[in-house]
């Protein structure tokens, strides 16, 4: 097996065992980055004289016979919304074009702690509103598996730097899906943790109740492993929670005798591809085969999800872009007579269609006279949903449906339809509106050879439980070891 | 129409062109009409939920702690002049 091809565990143990460098392994992915992401262009950024320093430092250390962590030496790449100080941080939008924070965000300090490679900064959906990369305020990323097709998004360039074997693992971030839903499009295993579970703090935010950090990776071992380096409480961000932190790959048993798993008949929605439901129905049933007891479960206000979500995020964003003026960083346009046009020219250069229209939206839903009918509706709807899982999880410990309701989309289909582009996040919404973690992992493949993911959803700090159970169904399965050919 | 789109990219303090004005009206008010259906639901004595996780205030000893360095918060400004960001006159 080629180094860029290994997961962070395989990594992990040549560097212990002296077979591979860190520099070796960290030069391999940059040969390959070089032969593919012409292709795939997962990357906004490369961040080679800095990866081969931090790489020399653990090799010294493995050199002298001082032990190393699970995350030492293994390169990462960033999704390009977490704040790396001395290192542009674009979050995919003009408007932070120059931006180059003078300060790391929590997760990033940490995984420096822990000694960790960083390859680059991905792309995304600008200000990761999108489903597609397409809403990159510089290219569109390309799914490994068709590059006609779309990685998902709005992590869409992590999800496909770790299919296309462009970095051992990635972060991401999910507000809506943006981390399941590409790991579903591309093959790979993503996370979203509880919220609180990591700190936002250095995570350019786009709705403020809802965004959360997670990994994205080749296999659930080092889903498990990366969730270990980043979770954690932390005083730079009050919403994190103070709850102690497993070491999650404890989990990883292999066995779910008797573990309940739900099944929402709302989640298998008018409109889904007949593969996806297919693929997931062999799932539960592999599930069930392994000894878990399945049971039919109701989520009834799943229909109202993208409409809660839609008024909420905006709503969020509106208020949380307000500080993108050109007056403290980032771009100003050249064309202004007073304050308040150099405000508005600035945003309407700075800022790409999609984030303009949910400005424009959010902004609409919390103004004078329209905020009860939209905003403290949504609210509203917002608890029934959470009161939806909170009697379900009386019942089963994780529930299982389909991440995405079809494969990867082609390049351009949903682009003049904001609703239908909105409507491929109906199933991971759910999730973020209420709170909870969900993982995304390879349940098959669709007639056209494009990936299929399985959502496993846990209760509120109970990752551990998600991981259990996608650890075994990956541990029978082998969807998790195809490739995508790129050369 | 429901919204005035105007209004609302003033409230904004963003300029929109007159080609977005169009299609985001069209599209807005087809994404408006779809939200439509929460009102289907009776939310009377609902408590609204703002956070999934149960918040509270969260407080500290108040404490003068070090800030970043003034010169790499204006260093990465559009325009600055001694210690401060610059913009447009604003009084008269």
């Amino acid at each position: 097996m080629a180094i860029h091809e290994l997961t962070i565990h395989q990594l992990h143990d040549l560097l212990v065992k002296k077979e591979v460098t860190s520099k070796e392994a960290t030069a391999a992915l940059y040969r390959r980055i070089g032969e593919v992401d012409g292709k795939v262009k997962a990357y906004l950024m490369l961040t080679e004289e800095e990866a081969f320093r931090q790489a020399n430092e653990v090799d010294r250390k493995i050199t002298k016979g001082e032990g190393i962590g699970d995350l030492a030496g293994i390169p990462i790449g960033l999704k390009d919304i977490l704040c790396t100080k001395g290192f542009r941080t674009t979050c995919g939008s003009k408007i932070l074009g120059n931006y180059v924070p003078f300060y790391d965000g929590t997760v990033i300090k940490k995984l420096k702690e822990r000694e960790a490679i960083f390859l680059g900064k991905l792309n995304m959906d600008e200000f990761a509103m999108g489903s597609s990369t397409e809403n990159s305020g510089f290219h569109t990323t390309r799914n490994p598996w068709d590059l006609a097709r779309i990685p998902g998004g709005s992590s869409g360039g992590s999800a496909a730097a770790v299919s296309a074997d462009e970095c051992i693992a990635a972060l991401g971030t999910d507000t809506g899906g943006s981390i399941r839903q590409p790991a579903s499009c591309c093959g790979v295993v993503g996370l979203k943790p509880t919220y609180g579970r990591v700190s936002r703090y250095g995570l350019v935010a786009f709705a403020s109740s809802l965004d959360q950090i997670g990994p994205i990776t080749k296999d659930v071992e080092d889903c498990a492993i990366l969730l270990n380096g980043i979770s954690g409480y932390d005083p730079s961000d009050s919403t994190s929670v103070n709850i102690e932190v497993p070491d999650y790959k404890q989990f990883l048993t292999n066995n779910v005798k008797g573990v309940r798993v739900g099944i929402p008949d709302e989640y298998f929605i008018k409109g889904m591809d007949p593969d996806v439901e297919k693929s997931v129905r062999e799932a539960i049933d592999l599930l069930r085969k392994l000894g878990t007891e399945v049971k039919k479960i109701s989520l009834p206000h799943t229909p109202y999800a993208v409409a809660i979500y839609y008024i909420i995020c905006t709503a969020e964003a509106s208020s949380n872009l307000a500080r993108y003026d050109g007056v403290k960083y980032g771009f100003r346009s050249s064309r202004y007579e007073d304050l308040i046009e150099m405000y508005g020219r600035t945003r309407a250069e700075g800022f790409g269609k999609e984030v303009k229209r949910r400005i424009i939206l959010g902004t609409y839903v919390l103004s004078a006279g329209y905020y009860d009918a939209y905003y403290r509706k949504a609210s509203q709807v917002r608890t029934l949903m959470r009161n939806d899982f909170e009697g379900a999880f009386k019942e089963v410990d994780v529930i299982v449906t389909p991440t995405a309701p079809t494969p990867a989309f082609r390049i351009g289909e949903r682009v003049g339809n904001p609703l239908q582009m909105y409507l491929s996040d109906i199933l991971t919404i759910p999730v973020n509106l209420t709170g909870i973690p969900a993982i995304s992992l390879p349940c098959g493949f669709s007639s056209e050879g494009l990936p299929i993911g399985l959502q496993i959803i846990g209760k509120h700090f109970d990752e551990g439980k998600i991981l259990q159970v996608a650890f075994a169904f990956e541990q029978n399965t082998d969807f998790h070891l195809k490739k995508p050919t790129l050369i | 129409m429901k919204m005035d789109i105007e209004k609302v990219a003033k409230l904004a303090r963003l300029e929109l062109s007159e080609e977005e004005k169009g299609t985001f009206g069209e599209q807005l008010e087809q994404i408006l009409t779809y939200m439509e259906q929460l009102n289907r639901l009776d939310t009377t004595g609902v408590e609204p939920t703002s956070h999934a996780i149960p918040m509270v205030n969260v407080f500290r000893e108040d404490e003068a702690k070090p800030s970043f360095p003034k010169e790499e918060v204006l260093g990465i400004s559009p325009d600055q002049e001694d210690d401060h960001f610059k913009v447009p006159r604003i009084i008269e």
